[in-house]
């Protein structure tokens, strides 16, 4: 009796504790007197929804706590500290921080003007039949599976890097120059769209005191679409820096802090790969666990970021039309 | 009279825009050469036996990966079984209910989980069934897919649901019936067309993902009863053989590179194909 009676009080509280959201969660379909169908089909779809937020959560949880003990041991000194020796349990994540840094660098320094140059050729010159088919061309490029672009970059790229004189061919700017051509769809569509959406008034302004087409694109429109341009290039880094297989096979995994972009390096989502199923004991899986919630971390920071930047933009042309 | 700095001007103007366009043309010319580079190697190095033995021990040549091929349809249908009805349900949420603070967090989570890179998730399907089942198993790795599936298979279903027109809605809600009939018989249905293709897109997204496969269904050289035992799967085999020193397992690892290309274009291009004929 007395147990049935403290389950209702906790729902009470509950109700009148959690967040606004939810209470109106709890309250929909009863407090209307909807239907008993309409009441569960209502249910039913929150339950599923729910479940995606609560998922989201427990991933969080999950890498949380498979990480404690290396968290526990190391501390922050875990990214400062450069040795990686499984062999004496010593482990720290400095050459991958900097690996992913500079695959990542790289890849932007490359593609961001050529996925903006392809993006202004598609909404400033071309016309309407050429631009959509050359769109759809870039996003397929997105398409193909990163293990391929690894295949390639083993059996091509690699030989050509080789011959253009890097002593290895692999190594952290063959994974730059790979990951490049990975990312450059993301900035090409995104700003593309950006572009797109940017008024036309402000192309005819500057058209209308005599720029040319170039300076109308230099003047009026890029710094119309900044922000949303910045977005997009913030999600191609989410993309660069959580990229798995293409880097793990063109980078020569070698956890060293070298100067030269040339040399073989090791990034963060490389060595999850390459040796999760060799960690053989619980600190070595843990440190492991503790990299993958490091990226987990930051690619959550730099989506959120990128999608400020673009509803930014947003923003501006509903308000301004 | 022309006015000083005129010609620079049009130089400029000239250098830069034909710029833009070479950088459009290298673009292209990097997806034709991916494309038909993987089309060629993969063209000449598959055989009959590829698609229909399992592979030789290693060191021999010869053999294919038949079990690789059923793998990677066992996962996908896993993972749409897990990814499809979350993603389904809860965008049909997001667009009928969700215009209020929940479903704002709703999407927010989508998004994040969007945003996750694939070899995290691999880690996630790992510590909840990887661990506790002391096994590598097709189940975890349909997981790890399945989650992954969720987001777009969410935003897609609320977008085109959004689309049906509010007066479709109205009229069968005017003519009494209640409102779950209404969504699940009216408002679904005219939406079928983009919900599909948006699933179909997915599909081909995960259908190449190789790295949260790599602990959870981990791989395996002969078939793989049931769910519950490691599997072998196209993008898994591809990243071992092409990173092995052995020359057959190579010229394998381009024919299933071609094999998993042509699947993940196919799925791309009908699910576009999809989408054209309904709008």
């Amino acid at each position: 009796m007395a147990k049935t009676k403290s389950i209702a009080g906790i729902l009470g509280e509950a109700r009148r504790h959690l967040p606004r959201a939810f209470g109106s969660i709890l309250a929909q379909g009863s407090k209307t007197g909807l239907r008993f169908g309409d009441r569960l089909f209502r249910r039913l779809t929150l339950a599923f929804a729910f479940s995606i937020v609560a998922l989201t959560l427990l991933i969080a949880y999950e890498l949380y706590r498979n990480s404690v003990l290396s968290i526990g041991k190391f501390g922050w000194g875990f990214f400062w500290s450069s040795t990686w020796d499984p062999v004496f349990q010593n482990f720290g994540a400095l050459p991958f921080l900097y690996g992913t840094l500079v695959t990542s660098f790289v890849a932007l320094a490359i593609s961001t003007p050529v996925g903006l140059g392809v993006a202004i050729f598609l909404s400033e010159l071309a016309p309407r039949w050429l631009s959509d088919p050359i769109a759809f061309l870039v996003e397929l490029l997105a398409a193909i599976p990163s293990v391929l672009y690894g295949l390639i970059g083993i059996f091509v790229l690699v030989p050509i890097m080789r011959s253009l004189g890097a002593p290895y061919g692999v190594g952290m700017l063959t994974a730059g120059v790979l990951l490049a051509v990975m990312i450059v769809p993301f900035i090409t569509s995104i700003s593309r769209e950006v572009l797109m959406a940017v008024p036309q008034a402000q192309r005819e302004a500057a058209l209308s005191l005599g720029a040319t087409k170039w300076e109308m694109t230099w003047m009026a429109v890029l710094p119309y679409a900044r922000s949303g341009i910045v977005g997009a290039i913030f999600l191609a880094l989410a993309r660069a820096l959580g990229e798995t297989m293409a880097v793990t096979m063109v980078i020569g995994n070698r956890p060293e802090i070298k100067l030269s972009f040339l040399e073989p390096g090791y990034t963060m989502a490389a060595v999850i790969a390459n040796e999760f199923t060799e960690a053989t004991y619980d600190l070595y899986i843990n440190a492991l666990v503790e990299v993958g919630l490091f990226l987990f971390a930051v690619t959550i920071v730099v989506n959120a970021l990128a999608r400020l930047l673009i509803l930014s933009v947003a923003k501006k042309v509903e308000v301004r039309e | 009279m022309i006015p000083r700095g005129y010609r620079r001007r049009k130089v400029v103007n000239a250098l830069m825009l034909s710029l833009t366009a070479l950088c459009s043309l290298l673009t292209m010319s990097i997806l034709l050469f991916i494309l038909g580079y993987i089309a060629y190697q993969g063209i000449t190095a598959i055989d009959w036996d590829f698609l229909t033995k399992l592979p030789k021990p290693v060191g021999e040549t010869g053999g294919g990966m038949a079990n690789a091929i059923v793998g990677t349809i066992k996962l996908l249908l896993l993972a749409s079984l897990i990814g499809v009805p979350i993603g389904f349900l809860g965008g049909v949420y997001l667009s009928e209910f969700g215009h209020n603070k929940f479903g704002f967090l709703v999407r927010y989570a989508a998004d994040l989980l969007n945003g996750i890179p694939s070899i995290v998730m691999g880690i996630f399907a790992y510590t909840i069934l990887v661990l506790p089942m002391r096994r590598f198993s097709t189940l975890a790795g349909g997981v790890a897919l399945g989650i992954m599936m969720i987001p777009i298979a969410l935003r897609s279903t609320e977008e085109f649901l959004k689309l049906v027109p509010a007066s479709l809605r109205e009229a069968s809600l005017a003519l009494g019936i209640p409102e779950w009939k209404t969504i699940v018989f009216i408002v679904i249905p005219a939406a079928m067309r983009g919900i599909l293709s948006g699933i179909t897109l997915d599909l081909s997204r995960v259908a190449g993902e190789t790295a949260p496969l790599l602990f959870t269904a981990f791989n395996n050289r002969f078939w793989s009863p049931g769910w519950l035992q490691p599997t072998a799967s196209l993008p898994v085999m591809i990243f071992t053989y092409a990173i092995s020193p052995y020359e057959d397992w190579h010229r394998q690892a381009w024919a299933s590179g071609l094999v998993l290309l042509m699947l993940v274009l196919i799925a791309n291009v009908s699910a576009r194909w999809i989408l054209r004929k309904q709008l």
